[in-house]
């Protein structure tokens, strides 16, 4: 029992990264009808940028490291979005805005072009911008260890934000419910996050501008609604939220692996099939199939078998697409005549 | 006209084919440098591995050229980098082989990765030594493949004894990483061991190389309640699993092999791999003037730099190779082959290394404590074949 209450907070906090991993995705689809295969490496390059960043702030504003401000978290959160969403616009405006009119397939192959292109560049060697080589881009091919903005060297009391146990079993072990800082600080960041996107798409006018577009690209033109503006913002959006998913990423596994291993493909994919079983196109849809997904990944690995983990995901891609093609929350397309 | 053109490119190729001989020729004078090769992941997820091998294989190519090199003819090293991928391991060694026409093939670090690089020099009759690839399977490709390492058996017999005997453990969970043979091969070895000398395998977990999140596995080893953890895996996954252990107030200690040896390992890990153990074949504090030598040699080499134990390795991998190269009748392979194959109780860093009838290397391992702030390796342990 202690171990299945264990395993859903396990499930939300790996379940909130997926979330918001997969808005990115399901917002992009929802404008322009193409998946943004960009839109993983974008989450890795959010991740690389926290640790430069934190690194150069960690050696340089002299900060207790074993008691490092909140603030810190905050700035490096703030700078990876800030650059993320920089990279998100002008990967659109590039990339993406000269093939508008053209085949969905053109601008989906670019996409992969931008894939490779961005984790290939990620990993051309490190250009030191400062003369002690903390702050650097590109990021280089070896592992780095993202510092802990919860504290350095913590003690092993220290993670452990609050432990519950139960009485001792006969072999004298007793079963406990364990929430970690970082956990516990992951999921409030991405809860924070999905609040305000929901607030901002349904509450104020640039959101209805976007939901405008998505339900009709060339009524919402003739309508007044500057679409391309609408277009830059949402890949401006998307991408600040994957600098985010990045970010909790990099604190909850701090031993980051260079930018092009396939750790951070197979990431980008299990959002992506979190979007698709939401509701490829829904923005609530994408947040619950971020969670749906880290649940059966989750589970699976704790009561069925832990060598099969990635089994779990795509099984429930392919149970929902045969049940429910447009996703769990997604409206069925109807045909035009 | 067709014809003539055709003669006109014979022509040109059998021009080429003289400028080739000729070139061969004067390449076979004696005073040109003997050429080895090495390849390892020099960037990767195990970069570590490959820059600490090649550190110790340039140290002992220094010191020979320095001595006046073999015979008079210095050695040069052509050096490829595996990423950490098989398919790059195979590309490496064909290129090495093939186009660089090395006498001799140090590497890899990873058995996966020896095993794909393996059967490249076996089909073209070049020996190959492996500085540290502890697989059983790695040296059964053919009789052109070595080590000078101990292999998996025996490594987790060390692990498993050091864990019933000295620590007095009797209850121990596996988590290994099911896609490295290494990581399978020493997880095998322990679970019999440790259940022969009376202890007991509460849990078998497995993982992904590469994976991060590996709470959902934690979780089912914790409720099982063991007194160690054996994580037969390489650094950066020891690293997060370490981390991911004490924020599920799993405080038990860790236990693994030499895919642990790397500095990162601490700095990844910090306090939670702290009071951890691990075999390795040396240990930088060891009392033995060799290591002492060595690690004053290295330390002036490459700025102050503590070597690991795969830097150890590397050292002696090309020391063993040099001293068979002077015992050798000609570098050819086969008698190359024959002189490594005699090596006998050859004085090496990481211990006295003879050459048994499976080309392994026979010789006795460490077990090291993580200690301090940022933890390192301190001898705790011998373990004896």
């Amino acid at each position: 029992m202690a171990d299945f209450v264990q395993i859903f907070v396990l499930s939300i906090t790996a379940g909130s990264v997926y979330a918001l991993i997969a808005l990115g995705y399901t917002m992009v689809y929802g404008i322009l009808k193409f998946i943004n295969f960009a839109h993983s490496d974008v989450v890795v390059l959010g991740s690389w940028v926290s640790y430069t960043v934190a690194a150069f702030m960690f050696s340089r504003l002299h900060v207790d490291a074993e008691h490092p401000p909140l603030w810190i978290g905050a700035v490096v959160l703030l700078a990876a979005m800030a650059y993320c969403a920089l990279s998100g616009y002008v990967i659109e405006r590039f990339a993406y805005k000269p093939l508008r009119r053209a085949p969905r397939l053109n601008v989906l192959i670019t996409a992969i072009g931008v894939s490779l292109f961005l984790q290939n560049c990620g990993q051309l060697t490190p250009y030191n911008l400062t003369s002690q080589g903390d702050l650097r881009f590109p990021f280089g091919a070896s592992p780095q260890r993202m510092p802990d903005l919860l504290g350095e060297n913590m003690s092993n009391d220290d993670r452990v934000m609050w432990s519950i146990s139960f009485a001792p079993d006969a072999n004298g072990y007793a079963p406990r419910v364990v929430v970690s800082k970082i956990d516990f600080s992951i999921v409030v960041s991405a809860l924070v996050l999905m609040l305000a996107l929901e607030i901002l798409i349904h509450r104020t006018k640039i959101g209805m501008g976007m939901r405008a577009v998505s339900y009709n690209f060339d009524i919402a033109a003739l309508m007044g609604v500057p679409v391309n503006a609408i277009i830059s913002f949402t890949f401006v959006l998307g991408s600040s939220l994957a600098a985010a998913a990045g970010f909790l990423y990099a604190l909850a596994f701090p031993g980051l692996n260079q930018p092009a291993h396939e750790v951070w493909v197979l990431l980008g994919l299990k959002a992506f099939v979190a979007a698709v079983v939401g509701g490829i196109g829904n923005v609530r849809g994408a947040a619950l199939g971020g969670f749906l997904i880290a649940f059966v990944e989750m589970f699976g690995m704790r009561y069925i078998d832990s060598n099969l983990r990635d089994v779990y995901v795509f099984a429930v891609l392919i149970l929902v697409l045969l049940v429910r093609p447009s996703g769990l929350l997604g409206s069925p397309e109807r045909e035009k005549v | 006209m067709r014809l003539k053109s055709l003669f006109a490119k014979v022509g040109v190729w059998v021009a080429l084919g003289a400028i080739g001989l000729g070139g061969g020729s004067a390449v076979g004078q004696d005073k040109a440098p003997i050429l080895i090769g090495h390849y390892g992941s020099l960037t990767g997820s195990e970069a570590t591995f490959g820059q600490s091998t090649s550190n110790g294989i340039r140290l002992a190519i220094k010191e020979l050229n320095a001595a006046g090199g073999l015979n008079g003819r210095l050695i040069e090293l052509k050096e490829y980098d595996t990423k950490g991928d098989p398919k790059e391991a195979t590309n490496s060694v064909t290129r090495l082989v093939a186009s660089d026409k090395v006498s001799a093939v140090l590497g890899e670090v990873a058995s996966g990765l020896s095993l794909a690089g393996g059967p490249v020099c076996q089909e073209n009759g070049i020996p190959m030594i492996s500085p540290s690839s502890t697989n059983p399977r790695v040296t059964m490709v053919g009789d052109m493949i070595f080590r000078v390492c101990f292999i998996d058996p025996f490594q987790g017999q060390v692990c498993a004894k050091f864990a019933r005997e000295n620590l007095k453990l009797t209850k121990a969970a596996l988590f290994y990483d099911q896609k490295a043979p290494y990581s399978d091969g020493l997880a095998k070895e322990f679970r019999k061991a440790f259940e022969k000398l009376g202890g007991k395998i509460t849990a078998e977990e497995k993982y992904t190389g590469g994976d991060q999140n590996f709470k959902a596995q934690l979780t089912k080893i914790r409720g099982t309640g063991p007194e160690v953890i054996f994580i037969p895996g390489y650094y950066t996954d020891v690293g997060n699993i370490a981390l991911q252990a004490r924020e599920l107030d799993l405080k038990v200690p860790l236990l693994g092999g030499d895919g642990w040896d790397s500095e990162q390992l601490g700095k990844i890990a910090k306090q939670a791999i702290v009071g951890s153990y691990y075999s390795n074949h040396y240990a930088p504090d060891q009392d033995d003037a060799r290591v002492k030598e060595f690690i004053a040699k290295y330390k002036a080499d490459y700025n102050g730099a503590t070597p690991d134990g795969l830097a150890a390795l590397g050292y002696d991998a090309a020391k063993i190779l040099f001293d068979a190269m002077k015992r050798a009748k000609s570098l050819g392979g086969k008698d190359l082959r024959d002189a490594i194959a005699g090596t006998k109780d050859f004085p090496g860093v990481t211990g006295s290394i003879t050459i048994d009838s499976k080309r392994n290397a026979v010789k006795s391992a460490v077990v090291v404590e993580m200690t301090g702030d940022p933890p390192t390796p301190k001898y705790r342990a011998t373990v004896a074949p």
